[in-house]
């Protein structure tokens, strides 16, 4: 009766083609238009790259590039350290005092809307007397960021076999030597894509670096918004462009990391 | 295992410097929201008053608190400006969440049907748009919606409509905008659970003189309610506070919750009311935040 499970095969693949339809066509028509001669986006006037050099030669565009590839990679290195550490905690701790509060704290970040984030972390910032500017977002960012790598990695964690860091603790391992030796080679694939996760997140971030950068330091993000609301431009889909190519870059790097490192072991990682 | 306890030990000793880190920047700061709605507006830097300063001892401490007042809650409920972005926010977010399970649920089960090897590159194809910019996908739609855009000219070309339609600026344009960027997010759970389902319960069901679509309603469907769930909460949650796409794609007429918040505080800084909003919405999504923590916890930590 294997009818009952396979009959609706018709209909199954045109929903999943459909549905890729619907999530890349845009994508693919916006890089397609980054390279229009025209100025008008929507009439095609032939190949050309001019609107990538426009961007090149756009100084505020390039600082604000800048410093949200700074940010960026700061914000991600350090919310992988973090959230690497809180998912050994809460795969491998047992149960603790105030657990709950920390998967709490770890998990509704996930789904919290950001106006919230942003306002409660610019009032923080204020009542610190901190300078508000690169720093401030940096933080913001890896608060925000570190919640999705302790999910990846302790969603690894939690599926490895335990025996094997025991076993190499009753060979004499202590539990530090255990975990750096037989542990953490085996989260490694999950570890990179937490930190690429971190690092595409904080590049995406609108609202929560509004409202936690200064005057005068704006990310490359911020922006392209600006720029948005005023309307379609061609240099904006030149910058989408690269960076569309920049995480795609990105993740093929990760791909082929974890497929070397899975080829000394275990699978890939989760994301 | 007393491996198992040994290893404890240093798991928690790890997690202290992310709890300090998450205390500080997540936990304190909602403090500091509670304490803001509760203030005056002022026009100085910061733009509110009281400012607590624990220096200046208890009574100046005192002194402030008696200031603390509920004005900011009071003209949230006394505006309809703010009642009816609410209720919009609301209804914005369960309509979305609705056409995402819809949109969502098919591909979904299309995924799980697909021959193993198959079901990894379907992930995979819908995880890639996740990864590209949000802004950027938000970005692309204005491209095609846009007065003289592709779709206008496909519709004009096939003759569907002789003048160019409005698009822009409209809540056909949010939902699409919105819908387009969440749709993966209820994918992945439905997907999840999709596929972990027991294939000869289908079989069984048919057995049992079942056809496809009632096996489908009767047995698949419930079966893959906590997906359902998980994928619901993961997109209702974020869409009641959303700033980004109705800011950019719907008119400005009505606006949701995230849109006054932004305007309270970036335009009229006005901290404290934008603060009284923040604790407000806040509020309305404890259960919704409260259901999904314990979806999260009981998968990711659903064998210890």
């Amino acid at each position: 009766m294997a009818r009952a499970v396979t009959s609706m095969t018709r209909f199954n693949i045109t929903a999943l083609a459909l549905g890729l339809a619907f999530l890349y066509l845009p994508i693919v028509i916006l890089v397609i238009y980054s390279f229009n001669a025209s100025r008008l986006v929507t009439v095609w006037g032939g190949w050309s790259l001019r609107w990538y050099v426009e961007f090149f030669n756009d100084r505020a565009m390039m600082e604000a590039a800048w410093m949200s590839l700074l940010v960026a990679g700061l914000s991600a290195t350090l919310a992988t350290v973090l959230g690497t550490l809180a998912a050994i905690g809460l795969a491998r701790g047992e149960r603790f005092r105030g657990r709950t509060l920390f998967s709490g704290m770890l998990y509704s970040p996930l789904v919290m809307p950001e106006v919230i984030s942003g306002l409660s972390l610019l009032l923080l910032f204020v009542a610190l007397n901190a300078e508000r500017g690169f720093w401030t977002v940096t933080v913001a960012h890896t608060t925000l960021t570190m919640c999705f790598v302790t999910v990846v990695v302790q969603s690894r964690l939690t599926s490895l076999d335990r025996s094997l860091e025991e076993a190499a603790m009753d060979l004499g391992c202590d539990p530090v030597r255990a975990f750096l030796l037989v542990t953490l080679p085996l989260i490694l694939p999950a570890i990179i894509a937490g930190w690429m996760l971190a690092f595409t997140l904080s590049l995406d971030d609108v609202v929560i670096a509004s409202f936690t950068t200064g005057p005068g330091s704006a990310t490359l993000p911020i922006r392209i918004y600006s720029e948005v609301r005023l309307g379609v431009k061609p240099e904006i889909n030149a910058i989408c462009t690269l960076m569309i190519a920049l995480i795609t870059v990105l993740i093929v790097a990760a791909s082929l990391a974890s497929r070397i490192s899975s080829a000394q072991g275990e699978s890939g990682a989760p994301l | 295992m007393s491996a198992r306890r040994i290893f404890a030990g240093p798991a928690r000793l790890a997690a202290i410097a992310p709890y300090l880190w998450m205390v500080l920047f997540f936990l304190v700061p909602f403090g500091f929201v509670f304490k803001i709605s509760l203030s005056q507006t002022a026009i100085a830097q910061p733009p509110y008053t009281p400012v607590f300063d624990f220096t200046e001892g208890r009574e100046a401490l005192a002194a402030a608190f008696g200031q603390l007042s509920f004005d900011n809650f009071r003209l949230l409920i006394s505006d309809n400006l703010y009642i009816l972005s609410y209720l919009r926010s609301v209804m914005v977010a369960v309509t979305s969440t609705v056409i995402l399970l819809v949109i969502g649920y098919p591909v979904a089960y299309g995924m799980a049907r697909l021959p193993r090897r198959w079901q990894a590159v379907a992930m995979v194809l819908v995880i890639v748009p996740f990864w590209t910019s949000f802004l950027i996908r938000i970005y692309a739609w204005i491209n095609i919606l846009q007065h003289d855009g592709l779709l206008n000219r496909i519709l004009l070309a096939l003759h569907l409509v002789s003048s160019p339609i409005v698009w822009l600026s409209t809540d056909t344009a949010m939902y699409i905008g919105i819908v387009y960027s969440y749709l993966p997010f209820m994918i992945l759970p439905l997907y999840a659970t999709l596929a972990k389902m027991d294939a000869s319960l289908l079989e069984a069901a048919g057995d049992l003189g079942a056809s496809p679509r009632q096996a489908f309603w009767l047995v698949t469907v419930p079966l893959s309610l906590p997906g359902i769930g998980a994928g619901a909460l993961l997109c209702f949650i974020p869409i009641v506070g959303e700033f980004v796409i109705p800011d950019l794609l719907a008119g400005s007429n009505s606006l949701m919750v995230g849109q006054t918040l932004w305007l309270e505080f970036f335009t009229n800084k006005d901290w404290p009311v934008a603060s009284a909003a923040a604790v407000t919405l806040l509020a309305l999504l404890v259960p919704p935040l409260v259901l999904y923590d314990r979806l999260q916890r009981r998968q990711l930590e659903g064998n210890s």
